[in-house]
């Protein structure tokens, strides 16, 4: 107020007195958000690169031992593993989180009743917490008298040991993931498609373009953006499985489920060896920070594109 | 029949019916997806229609609704009922012994309290200190304000997993101070402020306010803070909303973090808590602790179902 002379409309910058002024107080606000990024998110991503670098016990002054680490990651067996184990797992969660739920929402968005009973259902597993919703389908896994061999015995087929086997492990994490976060893809489809413009199907009718080409040549275009940057977040998210291995099967049955980021939680929980497991965690940066940075580009385009 | 494949404006149309059953319930056209109404109102289409209806209502219900009865009514049947096979769909007995054993052996009621502080406090300090950064920097401006926004944004494109080591060695001992935050609720609040996503949602909806509304304020000798309270932020609920819910909501679910941070028995969160005691407690036990550690979630889903889908949608795709 004190230089309060009404600055012309072109050049906002003089708004309250002197730029000084106006910077102390920006900064003021900006603080408490600063100091919390700088320490939990800044602060930590530097560090990974350091450790990764280093020998430290937190007892005795760290030692610098250059790339010791990762030839320590990339000696373990396990590590090969755990890459294979998490990228196949990528892959099927690919295969059925992100095409299914594409599938659902176009289903979905064709129904012209019970919508608001249909979406309420789909999104319901989302809201469960996922230590919840794992633990539920560890229960339905059971051997024993678990859901799901009951449901295979109702019609006909012998159970499966689902958890127990090597072969049939990291499907049945696949298949929580999968039903735990359906609702979420689906319903960011369905929002795309709904502003996918009708006129567009019309014009391919006439051009007698059938139902799977109206959705190829269509639907699928309009709603490109989206679909890559679901893409993206899928992996991004995928890549970090944890908390599946942990609760269901601890990594085993033989390693068959043992994924990157449950074999850097044990190199520095249980092994002790924080230096071994930030190189894990840093070659994982570098691998997911591709797909971050391709998602962080279009996703950001998407909103003008969609408005 | 010709007639309905032209699109009618938005005002519902006058449509000549289909002689069928029930000619009032004719499709429409809200909104013109890949099949087209006028296939739709053929006597396949219809067919067709209703059996994917009924197919879609039946699996759904199957897949995603069925597992959740079956958990709520597990946990209310008799250890032997519960494992009998074939298992039984409706408890012979109903009890709500399980329920009681949950809530006294676990101690849920710690945990659940737990966290609601948790949650609770991290809200209160995103809101506070990530609406006053969006509004310094969308509104005030300052040098290097778009070096810092960047520095946030380059935040989400770290995934948490992979910074978690060092995040909880920080916590461990924060830096400068000395201060060691595990098993302290500052160690959930403080870096749920970090989110590169809140201030993003909450900077865009900042620049949507008109700068004439500000201006007027400051010629009227408002100070910044006062503009942020009587201007900003009563313009600002449905974001505010939106971002609450999603915070609370994180941190509700969030498993591995609180898991690292607050491996305190008396500290954990509910997720982390049942987890923990997994081994050790019979199976009905456990179903009726998993019900009730969801019962807070789906309360608030179906509160707020509306913000939800917002919160979905705001801004492309949820952090």
């Amino acid at each position: 107020m004190a230089v309060a002379t009404r600055p012309p409309r072109g050049r906002p910058q003089r708004r309250w007195g002197p730029a000084f002024r106006r910077n102390l107080t920006a900064y003021g606000f900006l603080s408490g958000a600063l100091i919390c990024f700088a320490f939990f998110s800044w602060y930590p991503m530097l560090r990974g690169f350091v450790l990764s670098l280093q020998h430290n016990n937190f007892v005795d002054p760290p030692e610098w031992v250059g790339l010791d680490n990762y030839r320590t990651v990339l000696a373990d067996p396990v590590f090969q593993t755990a890459w294979v184990n998490t990228l196949v797992y990528t892959l099927l969660a690919l295969l059925c989180g992100y095409v299914v739920p594409f599938v659902v929402a176009l289903v979905l968005n064709e129904l012209r009743h019970a919508r608001g009973y249909l979406r309420f259902v789909v999104y319901l597993p989302v809201m469960l917490p996922p230590a919840v919703a794992v633990l539920l389908f560890k229960w339905f896994y059971d051997p024993g008298p678990g859901l799901f061999n009951q449901v295979l015995g109702l019609v006909g087929l012998p159970g499966l040991s689902w958890l127990d086997s090597s072969s049939t492990a990291l499907i049945s994490l696949v298949l929580v993931s999968t039903w735990m976060n359906l609702g979420t893809g689906t319903l960011i489809y369905l929002a795309a498609l709904q502003s996918v413009p009708g006129e567009l199907y019309e014009a391919a009718e006439l051009d007698g373009a059938g139902f799977f080409r109206r959705i190829w040549h269509v639907t699928v275009p309009q709603t490109r953006l989206i679909l890559l940057v679901m893409l993206l977040l899928q992996v991004i998210a995928t890549m970090q499985v944890f908390i599946e291995p942990y609760l269901l099967t601890g990594g085993g049955p033989e390693d068959a489920t043992m994924s990157v980021v449950y074999l850097m939680y044990q190199y520095a929980f249980v092994y002790d060896d924080f230096g071994a497991g930030s190189a894990l965690g840093v070659m994982l940066m570098l691998v997911l920070m591709v797909f971050s940075a391709a998602y962080l580009r279009f996703s950001r385009d998407d909103p003008q594109e969609r408005s | 029949m010709s007639l309905t494949a032209t699109r009618p404006p938005a005002a519902p149309p006058a449509r000549k019916g289909a002689p069928r059953r029930r000619p009032r319930k004719v499709f429409g056209s809200e909104h013109r997806t890949v099949v087209s109404p006028h296939h739709l109102n053929t006597v396949w289409g219809r067919r067709i229609y209703w059996a994917v209806l009924v197919f879609v209502l039946v699996t759904f219900t199957l897949v995603f609704l069925f597992p959740l009865y079956w958990m709520v009514t597990g946990a209310m049947k008799t250890q032997e009922e519960f494992l009998r096979l074939p298992p039984t769909y409706f408890p012979s007995d109903w009890t709500l012994e399980s329920y009681r054993q949950a809530w006294e052996l676990m101690g849920l009621g710690k945990f659940l309290l737990n966290t609601f502080q948790y949650a609770f406090g991290a809200l209160a300090f995103t809101l506070a200190f990530d609406v006053a950064a969006a509004y310094a920097l969308s509104k005030l401006r300052p040098v290097f304000g778009n070096v810092v926004l960047l520095a946030m944004l380059a935040t989400l494109m770290i995934p948490p997993t992979v910074i978690l080591l060092p995040a909880y060695l920080t916590v461990k001992d924060l830096p400068l101070v000395q201060l060691d935050l595990l098993n302290t609720p500052w160690a959930i609040w403080l870096p749920t402020v970090a989110n590169g996503f809140t201030v993003f949602l909450l900077k865009r909806f900042f620049d949507g306010i008109p700068r004439e509304l500000i201006e007027a304020a400051q010629i009227d000798g408002a100070s910044p803070f006062r503009i942020l309270r009587s201007i900003v932020l009563p313009v600002s609920r449905p974001i505010l909303g939106v971002v609450s819910i999603l915070t609370v909501t994180n941190v509700w679910r969030d498993f591995v973090w609180p898991l690292l941070v607050l491996p305190d028995p008396e500290r954990m969160t509910i997720s982390v808590g049942i987890a923990s005691l997994r081994f050790n407690m019979p199976q009905t036990t456990m179903t009726a602790a998993l019900v009730i550690a969801s019962i807070p979630t789906i309360v608030v889903f179906l509160a707020f179902q509306r913000h939800i889908m917002a919160g979905l949608t705001a801004g492309g795709l949820k952090g």
